[in-house]
């Protein structure tokens, strides 16, 4: 049973916020220095290089999302220091000075004038005397609740609404009793549940600003959608598995956030929060766009709920799934972290259910690896608003 | 054995938690709110994770299940049957 007390065993960064991993990223800016950034980690063994599409053109509010995500993943405490390579000084520079304001060691090189050879042996010089300092940092004894946690689902089937979710839920409940920072999103995956979160919101401006978020991202399927959005929302996978509507789907989704906790306030996409509590973020229902929000707004670990089997990581979140399929669980074993299923053959109350996914929480952040990053699965998938100029 | 679960003793509709569950088989559902089981039938195979119906329903009817409205019955679902996007749409979209 987790307390006020509970402790585990964690890397307190500069700034003072604990990570569970101790990561030395090569973090491209851009598309085009992804190659430099994979040469870099071929040649430094034990570093990260987080490849991504994106990085050119980009403008406005996109644009401002893309820093933010660049520079919310390396100042990310599971990160000990980062490598930041683009094809020019200018954003390269940018997205150095906003990572070097988490007080972390940080360097960044640009492309042009120098070429890929000449940047991958300065960057793996760099890379290799940030990894070498990064692997004699020690885990230190720290407070659970300053451990940030983020939820999403994904694979979603009627399991999940009656087993997994309600598991996070449970742990959720927990875990905002003592004072933790926890978040969870997927604003489509909301309708039909939208009442249900209003009523959770602490004040009428939360419940307001939520709203705001909701409505807006509805007018964005109302204005492209080209059917009732069948397929894609719930998908083909949620439908095999059972669900049959959006709204089954949203209100099997928050269940993720319990029986008890207030949500506290919203957060804009890769936004970082400002205190305690369940926050909000308005943010893609996708798997990989949303916990890579997360990673990008600070969270250090991830509980996951999956029906039929989504096999999600992330680059530096990591994330712990939850199970409550039978079938899946005998299927896809390899990918599941917590197997929740006696709790539909009442063999479990859900209290348990939720103390043992904590406890594999605090395993996990004590340094037990997850299935999805025992089995590689480094997602870091950047969410767009639009097109490039 | 629980075969199927549902949320709260208003449900129209509840799922299967097992596999293989078979045509004519009689079966029980756990009211998981108030912890109680009862008995239902099914009248055609329905696979983990899908629906069974709880009561008769005509075109229009809404669905009820977490205790709230989760869509719209489109063809006729008898007790017992499958209910699923052949028989049910969103009322959203």
């Amino acid at each position: 049973m987790i307390s006020k007390d509970t402790s585990f065993w964690g890397y307190r960064r500069e700034n003072g916020r604990v990570g569970i991993r101790n990561h030395v990223i090569i973090l491209p800016v851009d598309d085009l220095s992804n190659a430099a950034a994979e040469a870099v980690a071929n040649n430094i063994k034990g570093v990260l290089a987080i490849p991504h599409p994106y990085g050119r053109l980009q403008f406005g509010a996109d644009l401002d999302l893309h820093f933010r995500t660049l520079i919310g993943a390396g100042c990310n405490p599971n990160v000990a220091a980062v490598v930041v390579i683009g094809i020019e000084d200018g954003w390269t520079q940018k997205v150095v000075d906003g990572i070097a304001k988490s007080g972390k060691p940080v360097v960044g090189f640009g492309i042009e004038q120098h070429g890929d050879h000449d940047t991958i042996m300065r960057a793996s010089k760099a890379a290799r005397e940030l990894l070498q300092n990064a692997s004699e940092k020690h885990r230190v004894e720290c407070p659970v609740h300053e451990l940030w946690v983020s939820t999403k689902c994904g694979e979603s089937d009627t399991t999940s609404g009656c087993g997994a979710n309600p598991t996070v839920g449970n742990a959720f409940d927990k875990l905002y009793d003592i004072g933790s920072t926890l978040v969870f999103g997927e604003t489509t995956e909301i309708t039909g549940g939208e009442q249900v979160v209003v009523k959770r919101c602490r004040t009428p401006k939360v419940a307001e600003d939520f709203m705001a978020m909701f409505n807006r991202y509805q007018d964005v399927v109302n204005r492209h959608k080209t059917s009732d959005l069948s397929d894609s929302q719930p998908t083909k996978g949620n439908i095999l598995g059972g669900l049959t509507t959006i709204e089954e789907k949203a209100m099997g989704n928050i269940q993720k956030i319990g029986k008890k906790c207030l949500v506290d306030g919203v957060l804009d996409k890769a936004e970082m929060p400002t205190g305690p509590g369940l926050w909000f973020m308005d943010s893609s229902s996708a798997a990989a766009e949303m916990v890579t929000l997360c990673a990008a707004s600070g969270f250090a670990v991830h509980l996951f709920p999956t029906g039929q089997g989504n096999v999600i990581g992330n680059a530096i979140l990591p994330v712990i799934k939850i199970c409550a399929n039978p079938r899946t669980v005998r299927t896809m074993s390899e990918h599941i972290d917590v197997d929740s299923c006696a709790l539909l053959q009442r063999e479990m109350v859900l209290d348990e259910a939720g103390d043992k996914l904590l406890d594999m929480m605090l395993r996990t952040a004590n340094g037990r690896l997850t299935a999805a990053e025992a089995l590689g699965h480094r997602e870091f998938v950047m969410t767009r608003l639009y097109e490039s100029a | 054995m629980i075969h199927f679960v549902l949320h709260e003793a208003k449900d129209t509709v509840a799922v299967a938690v097992v596999e293989g569950i078979k045509a004519g088989t009689d079966l029980t559902a756990w009211i998981m709110d108030d912890d109680k089981q009862i008995p239902i039938k099914a009248l055609q195979d329905i696979p983990i994770g899908h629906k069974i119906a709880l009561t008769d329903m005509a075109v229009g009817d809404t669905i009820f299940k977490y205790g709230t409205d989760i869509g719209r019955v489109v063809a006729p679902i008898k007790a017992g049957e499958h209910a699923h996007v052949h028989n049910i749409k969103t009322k959203r979209w």
